[in-house]
C-alpha cells in the first residue's frame, strides 16, 4: 500500500514539474518563434498594429527577405559587414592580449602581480558607462569618431577575459615551462608554442564571449558612430525602429538574419559557448 | 643574469649567441612585465585616465573650445526631479531584476536537478536560447508582441481572459514590466546554468544523512542545498545589481531617448541625454560619479550583509 502511494506521489510530482517547465519553455521560445513569424509577415501592418495571433496562422511570404536581398537591403548588408569586421578583429586582438596577461598573472612570480590582479577585479566592478563621456571626448580630440578603431578600443583588453584566462592558466603544468626553458625556448616561445596550445578550450570560450559582446554591443557604438555607412547591426537596426520609418521590411527580416552567426556559433561550440557566457562566475 | 642554462651543448652555443642579441627574450624577470603590459597600457589610457578625467569634468563646464571650472555647481544641479525619476526607475528595475533573476533561476535549477525531472536537457536549452539574442532584436519583437493596439498579441491574451487591453508603452507600471520582463527573459537561462553548476557540487551523502535524521524538504534546502549555492547567490545578486544600474538598452529599445513622463528614463539614459544629446558633458560626468558612489555603497553593504568579507582565508 505504502509503496503504491509513493509511486503515485512521485508520478504526480514528475508531471507537475514537466507542466511547469513546459510553460517556462513556451515563454522562452515564444518571442523567438514570433520573430520568425514577424519576418514572414507584412511589415507595415506589424509596425502599425503589432503582432497579432492571426499572423501565426495566415499565409506567410518572403517579401521582407526579397527586400533585404534586393537594392533596399544595401545599407543593411553594409552594417552586417561592419559588425563582422569589428567583431572579427576584436576577437583576435582581445584574445591575443587578454590571454598573455592572464597567463602571466597565473604562471609567473613578479613584483606587482597581486596589485595588477586587484586592478583587473576593480575594472570588472566599475561600470563602463561612468567612463564613457571622457572616452568619447578622447575619441573626439583624436578625431577617431566614426571609425572602427573607436568602437574597438575600449574592448581590446577585456578584464573578464583576463580573469578567465588567469583562472584557466592556474591549472596548467608549470613543469612544461621549465623543460621548454632548458630546451632553449624564449619566454615568448614558451607561451606561443607550448602553453597557448594547452589553453585552446579557454580561447574558444572567450572567442564566443568576446564575439557575442561585440556583436551585440550597443551604447558605445551608438556614441562614436555617426554616419549610416559605419553603423554596426544593433545601431543600424535601432534606427529603423521608429514609428516614422519606412524600412520595416528590412527591420524584421534583418533582425532574424542578425542572429544567424550567433546561432551557428552556438550550434558548433555549445560547450564553449556556455563556458564563455558563464565565465564571470569562475572562482579562485 | 643567469636565467636559463641549457644543458645541451649544441643548444647552448646557439642560445648563447642569440642571448647576446635578444637577452630580454630569455629573461624570466622581464617576460611577465611584457606580457602584462597591454593590460597596464589599457588600464592607464582607457580606465585610469578617463576616470580621473570624469572626476575632473564633473567640476567643469565643458563647451567646445572652452572649459571652465565651476566648482560643485554640477553636483548641486544633479539632484533635480528628473534625476530622481531616473534614479527611482533604475532602483525599481534593479530590485525587480535582482529578485527575479536570482530567485527564479535558483528554484528552476533545483527543480531541473530533481531526480523526478524528465527532459532536463530540452528544457535547459529552451530557456537558454533567449541569451543568443541582442537587446535590440529581442526588444523589437517584444514591442510587436506588446503592441499598443487592441489587436496586438499581449492585449489579445488579456482580453481573452477578460481584462482590459493595455497601452504598454504609456503607463509607468507597464513600461517597467516590459523592461524587467525583457531582461529577465534574456538572462534566465544563463543564471540557471550558474546554479546548475553549483548544484553539482552538493554532496549527495548529506541528503541521505538528512533523510535519516527525518529532515523535511525545507530543512534539506536550508542546511544542505543553500550553503553549496550561496556563492552563486552572492555573485548573481552583485552582478545583476551592477548591470541593473547600468541599464540603458532595455529602455532605449522601447522608448528611444524619450518616454512619456520619463517613465522609461534610467540613470545611464539621463547621462546620455545630458552628456551627449545636450552636450553638457560636465553635468553628465557628475551624474556618472554619483551613480558610481551609489553602486559602491550598495555593493559594500551587500557584501557585508552576505558575509563575503568574513572568510578571509
Amino acid at each position: 500500500m505504502m509503496e503504491k502511494k509513493k509511486v503515485v506521489k512521485e508520478k504526480t510530482i514528475s508531471v507537475l514539474l514537466i507542466v511547469l517547465f513546459s510553460i517556462v519553455a513556451l515563454i522562452s521560445l515564444f518571442p523567438v518563434i514570433a520573430l520568425v513569424v514577424a519576418a514572414l509577415s507584412p511589415a507595415s501592418d506589424l509596425m502599425r498594429i503589432g503582432l497579432t495571433s492571426q499572423l501565426f496562422f495566415s499565409s506567410w511570404d518572403f517579401q521582407n527577405f526579397e527586400a533585404i536581398f534586393g537594392s533596399e537591403g544595401t545599407r543593411y548588408w553594409r552594417w552586417y559587414v561592419n559588425s563582422l569586421i569589428i567583431s572579427g578583429i576584436l576577437i583576435i586582438l582581445s584574445l591575443f592580449f587578454s590571454s598573455m596577461v592572464g597567463y602571466a598573472l597565473a604562471l609567473y612570480d613578479f613584483k606587482g602581480k597581486r596589485f595588477i590582479f586587484v586592478l583587473v577585479l576593480l575594472i570588472l566592478m566599475i561600470p563602463f558607462e561612468i567612463l564613457m563621456l571622457p572616452l568619447f571626448r578622447m575619441m573626439m580630440s583624436f578625431q577617431l569618431i566614426d571609425s572602427y578603431f573607436a568602437v574597438m578600443l575600449p574592448l581590446i583588453v577585456a578584464p573578464v577575459a583576463v580573469f578567465f584566462f588567469r583562472q584557466y592558466s592556474l591549472g596548467l603544468p608549470k613543469e612544461l615551462m621549465e623543460s621548454a626553458r632548458v630546451d632553449g625556448c624564449t619566454e615568448f616561445g614558451i607561451f606561443f608554442k607550448v602553453m597557448a596550445p594547452l589553453m585552446l578550450p579557454s580561447f574558444a570560450a572567450m572567442a564566443i564571449l568576446q564575439g557575442l559582446s561585440s556583436w551585440n554591443n550597443f551604447l558605445w557604438p551608438l556614441l562614436v558612430l555617426r554616419s549610416n555607412d559605419m553603423f554596426t547591426l544593433p545601431v543600424g537596426l535601432a534606427t529603423l525602429l521608429t514609428p516614422y520609418g519606412n524600412n520595416y521590411q528590412i527591420l524584421f527580416a534583418g533582425s532574424v538574419l542578425s542572429i544567424v552567426p550567433i546561432i551557428i556559433l552556438f550550434l558548433f561550440f555549445q560547450r564553449f559557448f556556455i563556458a564563455g557566457l558563464t565565465s564571470g562566475g569562475v572562482k579562485g | 643574469m643567469p636565467t636559463s642554462i641549457p644543458t645541451n651543448k649544441n643548444a647552448a652555443t646557439v642560445v648563447v649567441k642569440r642571448k647576446r642579441r635578444f637577452n630580454i627574450l630569455y629573461s624570466k624577470k622581464a617576460a611577465p612585465y611584457i606580457f602584462v603590459s597591454p593590460f597596464i597600457l589599457s588600464f592607464l589610457i582607457l580606465s585610469l585616465y578617463p576616470f580621473i578625467s570624469a572626476v575632473n569634468m564633473s567640476f567643469q563646464r565643458v563647451l567646445p573650445g572652452q572649459v571652465e571650472y565651476i566648482g560643485t555647481a554640477n553636483y548641486s544641479r544633479v539632484f533635480n526631479p528628473t534625476f530622481y525619476t531616473a534614479l527611482q526607475n533604475t532602483t525599481i528595475y534593479v530590485i525587480f531584476t535582482v529578485i527575479i533573476l536570482t530567485l527564479l533561476p535558483m528554484v528552476f535549477a533545483i527543480f531541473l536537478n530533481h531526480r523526478l525531472m524528465k527532459f532536463t536537457n530540452f528544457f535547459r536549452a529552451s530557456i537558454f536560447i533567449p541569451a543568443l539574442t541582442s537587446v535590440i532584436v529581442a526588444g523589437t519583437i517584444f514591442r510587436m508582441i506588446f503592441g499598443d493596439s487592441e489587436a496586438a498579441f499581449a492585449n489579445q491574451v488579456l482580453q481573452f481572459i477578460g481584462l482590459n487591453p493595455v497601452e504598454w508603452r504609456y503607463n509607468a507600471w507597464s513600461a517597467m514590466f516590459l523592461m524587467v520582463f525583457l531582461a529577465s527573459w534574456r538572462w534566465m537561462g544563463v543564471n540557471i546554468l550558474y546554479f546548475l553548476a553549483a548544484l553539482q557540487n552538493v554532496n549527495n551523502d548529506l541528503y541521505e544523512a538528512a533523510d535519516i535524521d527525518g529532515a523535511n524538504a525545507w530543512q534539506k534546502f536550508k542546511n544542505v542545498t543553500f550553503p553549496a549555492i550561496k556563492p552563486v547567490v552572492i555573485f548573481l545578486t552583485t552582478i545583476t545589481m551592477i548591470n541593473g544600474f547600468r541599464m540603458f538598452e532595455e529602455s532605449f529599445v522601447f522608448f528611444e531617448t524619450s518616454s512619456p513622463g520619463n517613465i522609461g528614463l534610467t540613470v545611464v539614459g539621463y547621462i546620455y541625454q545630458e552628456g551627449i544629446q545636450r552636450n553638457d558633458m560636465g553635468f553628465g560626468a557628475a551624474v556618472g560619479i554619483v551613480l558610481l558612489g551609489i553602486i559602491f555603497v550598495i555593493s559594500v553593504i551587500q557584501l557585508y550583509a552576505t558575509g563575503a568579507f568574513k572568510k578571509d582565508d
